[in-house]
């Protein structure tokens, strides 16, 4: 019998445990690969999700060291706290006009971006640069052009004749809420525009063509053929907006810290205060899982919005 | 997708330089106000009349910043927990992007729709519970404890962009790695990862950009200069009498200016990165 044989009937008989060994590696491959992440996100994002649920069950306050059982009675007083009505008012507040305004706004820059012109690469990366900034630096940013004052934006519209005196933007109560407004919209916006403008760029490019050589101008092309298109981006991209807009923190609490005389509180800054200053980690978990629920609701709404507009098109 | 020659109007043109001249000042001009603040005296910071030169142009500022304020430090620790949740956060999200997409998995939209329904979950819901399991395990104040969450809460979109990304190359590569008797982990090593440099570049920018930015957790959970980030440097950032604009303009241009220059250099890929290569030049 010649040696390569004798090789080959060898390697032929341990062939198929050698396979069988690598599948049961391979069996194990996608559980090691993800187990990582599994204890990353469990232990961060789901336990403490659900101990802050049971948190909200009991009376816990770190001053007091209390931690006893109390059933509903967080969310008892919950309803009843105008503190907690207040602050969910404003968030919805907040979160309605700016996702409105960024939609809006976005829709109109994604417009302009999606046609060539020169300076087209330039001007998409200015418009990364509210978004690469951290949101304290634009609080404090910001919070230094609109100072009541010596701030840049009074003597600008007090040079334009738009206003008498200086006005005080985040420390009256009138146009504080307003001024946190705008300094999400110029945050957020130009990052709307990015993620519209992609949505605009799968519109199949025939249609414009068909539409023109109807005979159609800009406006009829915009309205009745990529606006029909865009309904399900703009909703995608409004709830996500809206869902992120609800959780606002970093800008309230550097800006106006809630204030004036809690005309800016919102959920998480309410929430941030029970706390972390007033230490009651029971109610404020109870506030959190509010803030959750109503977040949830919002998902949903958007939700059948969405579904509804993607079946009227027949997809 | 080719843009169809149009021959557009003069006044059509005009319309497109107006707006995208608008749009660069509303992105830009803020932040080039705050560049020309740092430079200038408080003494001019509060005259009735701003002027967007300084004049005198001083250093004082940032000079005050690191000699005062020490805000070295808090850059030190930034960058020790940004970079540290970077790298982790791209070798797991490359280890699960990869069995995501690679290894017939039943389940695996599933798990992809429930690792970014967890990043909706509102962050101020999980910063109590945490707390008090940083402060039982002895973690408050450390960096491990910013860098465990932070990658955490980096994660989804790491795996998000990176599973797009390898859904585009070919499985046929994964065949002949199969072939030739390497296994999933080494396929993962030395096929995929190399090819992924470029996608792996700039998903490691956005984690990091995420990391740095972050404020409501390392406000809540540092409580020292010793491991405070940059935001809640910039945020405690004021002196007993008056707010002290110039500083904290000098503070955010140092902070922020490495950010947008880095930005400004990857913009393609990172606005090709978020929208997952749907917008085209």
């Amino acid at each position: 019998m010649t040696r390569p044989a004798a090789i080959g009937d060898t390697l032929r008989r341990a062939a198929p445990s050698l396979a069988a060994v690598r599948r049961r590696r391979a069996d194990w491959a996608p559980l090691l690969l993800l187990l990582p992440t599994t204890i990353s996100l469990g232990s961060v994002s789901v336990y403490p999700i659900l101990d802050g649920l049971w948190l909200s069950l009991h009376n816990t306050t770190l001053a007091t060291r209390e931690d006893r059982f109390v059933g509903w009675l967080n969310y008892r007083l919950l309803a009843t706290d105008p503190d907690f009505w207040s602050a969910w008012r404003h968030t919805l507040e907040f979160t309605a006009i700016s996702t409105l305004a960024e939609t809006a706004i976005g829709l109109g820059m994604a417009l302009l971006l999606v046609e060539r012109f020169t300076g087209r690469g330039l001007v998409r990366a200015a418009m990364l640069i509210p978004w690469a900034m951290p949101t304290v630096v634009t609080s404090k940013m910001f919070g230094w052009l609109f100072d009541g004052q010596n701030g840049l934006v009074n003597w600008v519209l007090r040079s334009l004749h738009l206003i008498g005196g200086n006005i005080d933007w985040y420390g009256s109560p009138n146009t504080a809420l307003g001024t946190i407004i705008f300094v999400d919209v110029w945050k957020t916006t130009p990052f709307m525009a990015l993620l519209l403008l992609a949505g605009l760029q799968t519109i199949p490019h025939s249609l414009h063509e068909a539409a023109r050589i109807d005979g159609a101008g800009a406006w009829q092309t915009f309205w009745h053929v990529r606006l029909p298109m865009l309904v399900p981006i703009l909703l995608i991209a409004a709830m996500f907006r809206a869902l992120d807009a609800f959780r606002i923190f970093d800008l309230v609490y550097v800006l106006t810290g809630g204030g004036p005389a809690d005309s800016t509180e919102v959920l998480s800054t309410l929430t941030y205060k029970t706390l972390f200053s007033a230490l009651e980690f029971g109610y404020g978990s109870a506030l959190s899982t509010a803030m959750f629920a109503t977040e949830a609701l919002i998902a949903l709404c958007f939700g059948v919005l969405i579904v509804r507009g993607m079946r009227r098109q027949g997809r | 997708m080719a843009e169809v020659g149009r021959r557009r109007s003069g006044a059509q043109n005009g319309l497109f330089l107006l707006g995208a001249t608008a749009i660069v000042l509303w992105s830009s001009g803020p932040f080039l106000w705050q560049i020309s603040t740092s430079f200038q005296l408080d003494r001019a910071l509060v005259s009735p009349t701003p002027s967007l030169i300084p004049h005198p142009f001083i250093l004082q500022h940032f000079l005050n910043i690191f000699l005062v304020k020490h805000f070295q430090f808090y850059i030190l620790n930034s960058t020790i927990v940004a970079i540290s949740t970077t790298l982790l956060c791209l070798a797991f999200g490359a280890m699960a992007a990869y069995a995501l997409s690679r290894l017939k998995m039943r389940w695996r939209f599933g798990l992809l729709g429930f690792i970014l329904s967890v990043s909706m979950f509102p962050q101020i819901a999980i910063v109590g519970p945490l707390y008090l399991l940083a402060s039982v395990l002895g973690l408050l104040d450390t960096y491990m404890v910013l860098v465990i969450i932070y990658l955490a809460l980096g994660l989804p979109l790491v795996i998000w962009v990176l599973f797009g990304y390898f859904q585009t190359i070919p499985e046929e590569l994964d065949e002949a790695a199969r072939i030739d008797g390497a296994g999933p982990f080494l396929s993962l090593l030395l096929i995929i990862i190399p090819l992924s440099l470029p996608c792996l570049v700039t998903t490691g920018l956005l984690a990091f950009i995420a990391a740095w930015n972050e404020f409501m957790f390392a406000l809540a959970l540092t409580s020292t200069i010793a491991h405070q980030t940059v935001p809640v440097g910039i945020a405690n950032f004021t002196n007993l009498y008056y707010v002290p604009w110039g500083d904290i303009a000098a503070a955010s241009v140092v902070v922020t200016l490495p950010l947008v220059l880095l930005v400004l250099f990857f913009q393609r890929r990172i606005i090709e990165g978020l929208t997952q290569g749907a917008v085209k030049e």
